[in-house]
């Protein structure tokens, strides 16, 4: 069963393009990358599946329903962690996480004091004093404490310290491997490649790439870095050429025959060359016009 | 249910101001009246003749010397002002509020309907004004009979109803209004209540300027003509079609609105 499927989802803002024709499949149980820089419509993708904003054409479906007609019934089964999360002030963080029960209907007190013990979150904190991090913890709970069969999170670790990461991503894989869904919006590719076994690409409100993490990460491009000096002027197939402290490092998705054949003659002392990491292969996509590499 | 409780678990402290303060200035001129009273005979034709000032207020029509007159001119304005600017206050930040505190995310990424948190949240407003209008009510009541004053109670009730309906008819409008805002309408809510509280005066000028009262809410819940003519039957019934409105405009907008 597809978790999330959108067919020619598209976003207009007036006149400004939020996301154009996307086309994206989560199935369940998967752990789900959806990678993008800022303004690529990760958030309006994510938005417009939550019923927040509105679709300016095409369609799609969460957990098998209708994502306009039955959106009441999609959010009963999704947790969701905004990039930004923002409370009622005059609250503490105990009333907040009952107010996010009680809006579920839900008694969720226990599953609560349990996530908050692991995060290290003191729920008698009042909202206003607590620091980015800690909000993120709030954000954390709510979107946790139900146990949803859908988590969608948008850069989740933004404001949580190194070691709350982790403790994130520990409570995410036990709730994945219970059978939940994560869909996981984020720029960083750590993550993704960390904790992601599929992943769609985002650019420009249109989907770039989509596919498994690993084969997404396997490209013809190959990460080709030289000890010395090598002549690579008008040679195709060079992109992100790099100095390094005794030679150059770039990528190369050209005929390996003829960079040999330019290696051949040059003083090297040693030559490498390997797959590149996704962080290179995303940061590719986002080149002018950029083709899968 | 529970998005009608936090409303007002959100807005008691400002209510209990409001309240306080409305209640505290009506207590202290009903207890002022007493005193006044011997000198308000002899001032009652100062106010009456006092041209344009007289015609703005509805002096004209009304006995400062007796405690209607003096009620309806002074506590039927503290209520008539403050109530509307609580209302306009209350209902104008009631949808906007989640945007410009950026809570509308967390609120509507829970199984909740828009049509239900519209719904909630003018219940709420709706109960704050009931809550506001009742307990002082209840002050003026025990006001009165602590100074020994016996007036006509049905007048009197007929006066704050009157203003409860004035107060729904801003709050209905400003909610409306506030639909359609991302950002504080706290200026647009104070700045109408004053903008209708000053076609009231100006209706009252000039006969020219009269149709304003079947645009101003404060027409229909001028004190000088509820003691004298009671309620106007067509001058509420288009206040009580633009509070439809803003409610109904409320509802369709919220709907279909992009959260930001």
């Amino acid at each position: 069963m597809n978790v999330i499927e959108t067919r020619g989802l598209t976003k207009y803002y007036g006149k400004a393009r939020g996301i154009v024709d996307l086309d994206l499949t989560v199935r369940e149980g998967d752990s789900f990358g959806f990678i993008g820089p800022n303004g690529a419509g990760k958030s309006t993708t994510i938005r417009t599946l939550l019923g927040l904003i509105q679709a300016s054409s095409g369609s799609a479906s969460v957990l098998g329903r209708d994502f306009v007609r039955d959106r009441q019934a999609i959010l009963r089964e999704v947790g969701y962690l905004p990039s930004e999360t923002m409370f009622y002030a005059g609250m503490r963080v105990r009333d907040v996480l009952k107010l996010s029960a009680d809006l579920r209907h839900a008694d969720c007190g226990a599953e609560a004091r349990q996530l908050c013990e692991r995060l290290q979150l003191d729920p008698g904190l009042r909202m206003e004093s607590l620091s980015l991090g800690n909000r993120k913890k709030v954000g954390v709970v709510c979107a946790l404490q139900h146990r949803p069969r859908l988590y969608i999170l948008d850069e989740p670790t933004s404001g949580l310290d190194p070691l709350m990461q982790r403790e994130f991503f520990a409570i995410l894989e036990e709730r994945h491997r219970d059978g939940a869904t994560v869909f996981l919006s984020s720029h960083v590719l750590s993550e993704i490649q960390r904790h992601c076994s599929r992943a769609a690409i985002i650019r420009e409100g249109r989907l770039a790439a989509c596919g498994d993490v690993a084969e997404l990460s396997k490209t013809n491009a190959k990460r080709v870095t030289l000890h010395g000096k090598a002549e690579l002027s008008g040679l195709p197939g060079v992109r992100d050429w790099k100095e390094t402290p005794d030679g150059q490092s770039f990528l190369y998705s050209g005929d390996l025959r003829l960079l040999l054949k330019t290696l051949a003659d040059a003083p090297l002392t040693d030559v490498s060359m390997a797959e590149p990491e996704l962080e290179e292969v995303f940061l590719h996509y986002y080149t002018e016009g950029g083709e899968p590499a | 249910m529970t998005v009608f409780k936090h409303e007002l678990r959100q807005g008691w402290k400002s209510l209990l101001v409001w309240t306080a303060s409305i209640g505290f200035l009506m207590a202290v001129c009903i207890f002022l009246f007493p005193e006044m009273k011997g000198e308000m005979e002899s001032v009652s034709h100062i106010f009456a003749s006092m041209g344009g000032f007289t015609a703005a207020f509805g002096m004209y029509r009304l006995n400062f010397g007796e405690f209607h007159g003096f009620y309806a001119v002074e506590c039927g304005n503290i209520l008539g002002l403050g109530g509307a600017f609580f209302a306009a206050l209350i209902a104008v930040a009631a949808l906007c509020k989640e945007e410009k505190e950026h809570t509308a995310e967390f609120l509507l990424t829970h199984p909740v309907t828009r049509t239900g948190i519209v719904t909630a949240k003018l219940l709420s407003v709706l109960a704050e004004l009931l809550i506001l209008n009742g307990a002082i009510l209840l002050l003026t009541v025990l006001s009165v009979l602590a100074i020994g004053e016996s007036p006509d109670w049905h007048k009197l009730l007929l006066l704050h109803l009157a203003n409860g309906l004035l107060q729904l008819e801003i709050a209905a409008v400003c909610f409306g209004v506030s639909a359609f805002l991302r950002r504080s309408g706290l200026g647009i809510g104070l700045g109408l209540a004053a903008l209708l509280y000053c076609l009231n005066i100006v209706a009252n000028l000039t006969e020219k300027a009269e149709w304003l009262k079947y645009v101003t809410p404060f027409g229909y819940a001028d004190g000088a003509q509820i003691m004298t003519d009671g309620l106007d039957a067509g001058m509420l019934a288009a206040g009580m079609a633009y509070a439809a409105l803003g409610i109904a405009a409320a509802y369709i907008w919220y709907l279909r609105k992009d959260i930001s």
